[in-house]
């Protein structure tokens, strides 16, 4: 019942934009592409919908070679980010179109596509015409179109992207619920990690054409395999340096010397670059373990609930983050805790040798 | 740069000849001082893209005056209230260089090309775009382009105030975060008169020193971003700000105590409560949540990991209680109790905040 990429690329021109690309979706998974504007995600989905073919490699699903057959012979379904609506149409009929071309029976039709409007807030919109939505409302609809049927493979490209912070926080809440009875395939897109952690499921870290790793994404997020993993799943920017290790210490540049985490005094001594989350450097610290390290603050921004600091540290900017207010002005010397347990060690290639975080 | 006054602005995309059209503002008074930090927070549809149009001049307001600087110019054109704006996509000629597109606003007004050359690298400068003041901007990618619309926006040093409308949306979280910084860290040292418009309550609590929050055409609560975290005066505040927003549970206040499901719950303004006990809610923060050895009996019945925190669900008498739990705390399996912080608990009548 999975859905497959063996060996799959994609050449145009002369520009390699999906690298070698080995992936299993299982039925009924809820698989996310995490990375950055231009990282691939939308060629690979248009790769894996049958919009376009690869290069090189091979596309199974159950258990057929799928490669060739184009979109309209496989049972998948498309959201983009830009919205498309049937103009003329009403809400009502924008989506139930893909079941009348099904030829399902009108009470059936009914049927789903209330269950797609009411998951999607359009109930009281299904007589309107586009023009008559908010940009916000006609996106909805092109969702619930994509939803309203039985596809197998169902590709979510940046969806909420467009849409309102509050109404993408509880669509968000609803999405994976819709297809938590069903045996499809979902394929969502983002460039946003908050959204892959919440929708948990898989996840498959995209960085310059290339999959950087792929598996459940508490995992992907905790345990990164390398240095680009780690920076596409960290919001706001994961803090890197280049480090020394000689036995329990870890030394940062000339001058700051840091204690080396638990699990991390076994590793060999040596050059290493570590990682360090924003949210596990604080104004306060959480463990009796914490490390201090002193810097002068370069911005300080407060949002109501949390507080997020740029420290600059003998040369380097290091990003804290942390719930609650904590004011500190531009300019004076800020003293933060760094949890050294949740260290990630990367080797010279930048794969990860040690660490949780 | 100045200071902004509306008053009893009203506003109406209809005739004037229908008795009940509908009010796409309603009626907003607010006064702003020159040289802040102010956001136009609210859903889409809540009137801030009129309110914002209204300011600029696009638009003529059914009712009410604007005042800047002591000046009314509720009739001026756009051009007269000598205002530059930012929007959602980059405006921004593709033929022309880095340069002479961050170059055009001060050109176009004749100024001087010394001092054109003067703030134009000085905004590119604090842009980081001072490397490829040559290039055209053709080549530039969506977020490359978006901080020369930004530019455009910030060169001109005479200008009443600077609007910006949901400036970075086309803009990748790793950039926005720097863009975002950058912006404030840009207010603050220039102290001109900024009005940001969003859907984005980090973009408005971060960028603002103090938030107008809107809804249905009207202003709901105007405040500090800590003060709307903390004491939202409406419930509808308490649902937009904050990732999960408030919880909003059903209560009743006897002798000044709140009662929840059956259980007595200390709040902060309870004692204060004089009414009939209709239309009655409690108001608590998933962060203000605990887990607790006694407290309101819950089940646990959803845990999403959302990285450096975990947002548990739990249900009580047929209502979710949402809560923040830290990465490194237990989190109990089925039957347990919570508890809300007293201090951070508050009853609503009818969406507003008991006083």
């Amino acid at each position: 019942m999975s859905f497959e990429l063996r060996n799959v690329t994609k050449r145009v021109g002369a520009d390699l934009h999906i690298y070698e690309t080995n992936l299993v979706l299982e039925a009924g998974s809820f698989n996310t592409l995490l990375g950055p504007t231009l990282a691939g995600k939308t060629t690979l989905m248009q790769l894996m919908a049958g919009l376009d073919r690869p290069t090189t490699g091979e596309i199974w699903f159950r258990g057929k070679n799928v490669t060739g057959i184009p979109v309209q012979k496989r049972n998948v379904s498309m959201v983009y980010q830009q919205f498309i609506n049937y103009p003329n149409f009403t809400v009502y009929e924008n989506i139930a179109s893909p079941l009348r071309v099904a030829g399902l029976a009108a009470r059936d039709i009914e049927a789903r596509v209330f269950k797609a409007a009411e998951l999607l807030r359009l109930m009281p919109m299904l007589k309107r015409r586009p023009n008559e939505l908010s940009g916000g409302q006609q996106q909805r609809t092109a969702i619930a179109r994509a939803l309203v049927k039985d596809s197998d493979i169902i590709l979510l490209d940046e969806p909420l992207a467009n849409l309102d912070y509050k109404l993408r926080e509880e669509l968000r809440d609803e999405l994976p619920r819709f297809f938590a009875d069903r045996d499809c395939i979902v394929v969502y897109a983002t460039t946003e990690p908050t959204e892959a952690l919440l929708f948990s499921g898989n996840t498959a870290t995209l960085h310059a054409g290339r999959v950087t790793q792929f598996g459940p994404t508490a995992e992907i997020y905790r345990r990164p395999a390398d240095l680009v993993s780690a920076r596409v799943f960290s919001d706001p920017p994961i803090n890197t340096a280049a480090i020394r290790k000689r036995g329990t210490d870890i030394l940062i540049g000339d001058g700051i010397t840091l204690p080396a985490g638990t699990s991390a005094r076994a590793l060999p001594d040596g050059a290493y670059t570590i990682g360090i989350r924003p949210h596990h450097i604080t104004p306060q610290p959480r463990k009796s373990s914490a490390a201090m390290i002193e810097g002068t603050v370069l911005i300080a921004e407060l949002s109501g609930s949390e507080s997020t600091l740029h420290v600059d540290l003998s040369g380097q900017t290091w990003v804290s983050q942390s719930h609650g207010i904590h004011p500190f002005k531009v300019g004076s010397r800020a003293r933060l805790y760094v949890d050294m347990d949740h260290t990630l060690f990367f080797d010279a290639e930048h794969r990860l040798v040690e660490g949780r975080a | 740069m100045a200071s902004i006054i509306l008053r009893d602005l009203r506003h109406s995309y209809e005739g004037a000849d229908r008795a009940d059209r509908n009010w796409a503002l309603k009626q907003i008074t607010l006064e702003w001082a020159d040289g802040g930090a102010y956001a136009l927070l609210g859903p889409s549809g809540c009137g801030k893209t009129t309110l914002l149009n209204l300011i600029s001049g696009l638009l003529t307001p059914t009712e009410g005056r604007i005042v800047f600087d002591g000046r009314d110019v509720t009739n001026a054109s756009p051009e007269e209230r000598n205002i530059a704006q930012v929007f959602q996509f980059p405006v921004i000629y593709d033929t022309m260089t880095v340069y002479d597109n961050l170059a055009f606003p001060l050109r176009n007004r004749r100024v001087g090309e010394r001092e054109v050359d003067e703030r134009v690298r000085e905004v590119a400068t604090m842009l980081e775009l001072d490397t490829m003041l040559k290039q055209r901007a053709s080549g530039l990618t969506a977020d490359g382009k978006q901080k020369i619309s930004l530019g455009r926006g910030l060169v001109r040093s005479d200008v009443n105030v600077i609007m910006f409308d949901e400036p970075l949306t086309v803009i990748d979280p790793h950039l926005k975060w720097v863009l975002r910084s950058k912006l404030k860290e840009l207010q603050q040292r220039i102290r001109r008169t900024m009005i940001y418009v969003t859907h984005d309550q980090t973009e408005a609590l971060t960028f603002a020193d103090q938030v107008v929050v809107m809804k249905d055409g009207e202003i709901v609560q105007i405040g500090t971003p800590v003060e709307l975290f903390e004491r939202p005066s409406h419930t509808f505040v308490g649902h937009f700000i904050g990732s999960p927003g408030m919880n909003l549970l059903p209560c009743q206040v006897r002798d000044g105590r709140a009662i929840f499901a059956g259980e007595m719950i200390e709040t902060a303004n309870g004692a204060s409560y004089r009414g009939e006990g209709r239309g009655l809610e409690l108001g608590v923060r998933p962060e203000s949540v605990s887990f607790a050895p006694e407290g309101i009996p819950v089940d646990v019945v959803k845990v999403l990991d959302a990285g450096s925190y975990r947002i548990v669900e739990a249900r009580r008498a047929g209502h979710t209680i949402k809560m923040l739990v830290s990465e490194d705390d237990r989190i109990p399996e089925g039957p347990a109790h919570v508890r809300f912080a007293p201090d951070r608990t508050r009853v609503y009548e009818n969406g507003w905040l008991v006083r």
